[in-house]
């Protein structure tokens, strides 16, 4: 159990997480919407630890994450698993160190650093590439993949992390409509058949209905919507969005978008 | 055909009109007046500078007392030098041209090659360990991977220092101390490589991408492990390419380090500067000139095969 006990992130004057409280039960696919801005990426960085909250605690099973250091921190990280919008992988090193680099935190420190995996960890690795069917680019760079292949090997990464949480921020942002269908596919495939609890950052409205079993809306730092997604209606929609609300939603039978839609050139 | 001639005319009514209209004088002058009026402020501030520039060399020529007279009149024997460089002083071609007679001209050329040689080493030495220490320190330094402030100053302060003590300072306090031969020379130039090679290490560290040093943060990674994955592929090419450079520098260096005996073709060469043996000067000269053009010819080949392999990645 995942709870956010009013959390705060301040950037000078400006509040980008606000008093959040929230509680997220092991095993969902939690989505977390909102426009940009909205502090929907600070948020997930703070679970990780990767940005300090101004304020608030994060707990994990009763045991206090922001008062995490050192080793105990570094072992937090690896529990729960972050995938990024620009997949934050080492472009010069081939796929397969990128994913063992997954195995850092369970690695000796004189091990990594003469890259000694040990076998099992390149098993590891090795088969949870090739369930994204990307095995056999093992052994190339890492930059010459595509978006969507590397973002496929960011989730490999996260996953021989052996995590029991996966945060995506955006995860899906720079990528194709073919490529965004692979990468959602894989989180719920995850998040179902290894009950990985799934937080998850997403600007569009249609992929977060169809894939969470829970979605929280932020806007201008505050949780305003926190339910099932059939509970979301147009109005909290607009709420959450304002004039972006067209954009998000992009099946044409929304009043909303339709509205937003060009008028048909005149014959 | 009746369909396109609407859009043939509108075209070529456009053609016509696109001659642009010139603005009523009324409106013009104004705009011309402020145009005119920004422009003599720049070139007055420009004319200012260079005063500025002229008065300032004037007053550090006159503090520096270079006298332009006898700089002219002395520069007869500045080229006189030159000229005797070349020129046999004792022997049976005593006053002819050095080339008539080089193994006359070259008759150390075994000693001042093994000297060349020990010259080369303690430079590619004094690189190496620099080079060594330089990487060691320069990840503490960088303001975006060292979180300590404290450790930050340490390390950028201690690298200004060596930085800044020329080598062949260094040289002569370690002959001192280590006594004559190549050890202070290597210890002067890994110092001062520790000091200048460290800085660009450093500044090439702080414009990495950070984003996969956050992905191996995220990870668990700890601070060493990050910087083993995710920063040193990131810059390694770049380093081998400074260090190259480096070494083609230090070879010039470790060549006067003898000056103040601390190894290497100096010490002859500086014997024969004060002792007048000009063929000897100029025969070691172009020893040493030869040497720096062949190592710099040999290192800009592979750093720009490493820029390349850069590019084609």
């Amino acid at each position: 159990m995942l709870v956010i006990e009013s959390l705060s992130r301040r950037f000078g004057e400006k509040k980008a997480v606000n008093d959040v409280s929230l509680s997220v039960a092991p095993g969902g696919f939690v989505g977390v919407i909102g426009r940009s801005g909205a502090g929907k990426s600070t948020l997930l960085r703070m679970i990780n630890r990767l940005q300090e909250p101004s304020g608030g605690r994060i707990l994990y099973e009763g045991r206090d994450i922001t008062a995490l250091r050192g080793q105990a921190l570094r072992d937090w990280r690896a529990d729960c698993a972050m995938i990024f919008q620009q997949f934050n992988l080492v472009g010069r090193l081939d796929v397969l160190t990128n994913v063992l680099m997954g195995r850092l935190n369970k690695t000796s420190a004189a091990q990594s650093l003469l890259r000694l995996w040990s076998p099992e960890d390149r098993a590891m690795a090795l088969s949870a590439l090739e369930q994204f069917d990307i095995g056999n680019l093992a052994a190339q760079r890492a930059e010459s993949l595509s978006g969507g292949q590397q973002q496929r090997v960011a989730i490999c990464r996260a996953l021989v992390q052996e995590p029991k949480l996966i945060l995506a921020d955006e995860p899906i942002a720079s990528l194709d409509p073919r490529n965004t269908k692979i990468v959602m596919d894989a989180l719920r495939r995850i998040n179902r058949h290894f009950g990985i609890t799934v937080l998850c950052n997403l600007h569009s409205l249609d992929l977060a209905r169809s894939y969470c079993d829970r979605l929280v809306g932020m806007a201008a730092g505050r949780v305003v919507f926190d339910d099932v997604p059939e509970k979301l209606t147009e109005h909290v929609a607009r709420e959450l969005y304002g004039l972006e609300a067209g954009e998000v939603m992009e099946s044409g039978d929304h009043a909303v978008s339709a509205g937003l839609k060009p008028a048909p050139v005149a014959a | 055909m009746t369909a396109r001639h609407p859009a043939g005319r509108q075209l070529f009514g456009y053609g016509m009109s696109s001659s642009l209209p010139t603005l009523p004088d009324a409106q013009l002058a104004p705009l011309l007046e402020a145009y005119k009026c920004a422009r003599a402020a720049k070139l007055r501030q420009t004319a200012l500078f260079f005063v500025a520039l002229t008065l300032a060399v004037i007053v550090s020529a006159k503090v520096a007392e270079i006298d332009l007279f006898k700089l002219g009149a002395n520069i007869g024997s500045f080229f006189n030098y030159f000229s005797r460089l070349f020129v046999f002083d004792s022997g049976d071609l005593q006053g002819r041209s050095v080339l008539l007679d080089i193994g006359e001209w070259y008759w150390g050329f075994r000693k001042w090659l093994r000297l060349l040689g020990d010259t080369l080493l303690i430079a590619y030495v004094g690189t190496f360990i620099g080079a060594l220490g330089a990487f060691l320190i320069c990840f503490s330094g960088a303001r975006n991977l060292s979180p300590n402030p404290w450790v930050r100053g340490v390390a950028k302060r201690a690298l200004e220092f060596f930085r800044t003590v020329p080598e062949i300072v260094f040289a002569l306090i370690f002959v001192i101390a280590f006594g004559l031969g190549p050890i202070p020379g290597v210890l002067a130039l890994s110092l001062h490589t520790f000091g200048a090679l460290g800085k660009q290490f450093l500044e090439v560290v702080e414009n990495i991408d950070m984003r996969p040093v956050e992905g191996a943060t995220a990870c668990g990674a700890s601070w060493v492990d990050s910087i083993r994955f995710a920063v040193v592929p990131q810059v390694l090419s770049n380093f081998v390419s400074y260090t190259l450079l480096r070494f083609e520098i230090n070879v010039r260096g470790a060549s006067v380090m003898g000056f103040v005996g601390a190894g290497g073709i100096g010490q002859d060469l500086i014997e024969a500067i004060r002792k007048f043996y000009y063929t000897d000067v100029s025969a070691i000269l172009l020893m040493i000139i030869a040497t720096v053009m062949i190592v710099d010819i040999a290192t800009a080949h592979v750093r720009h095969r490493l820029i390349g392999l850069e590019e084609a990645r």
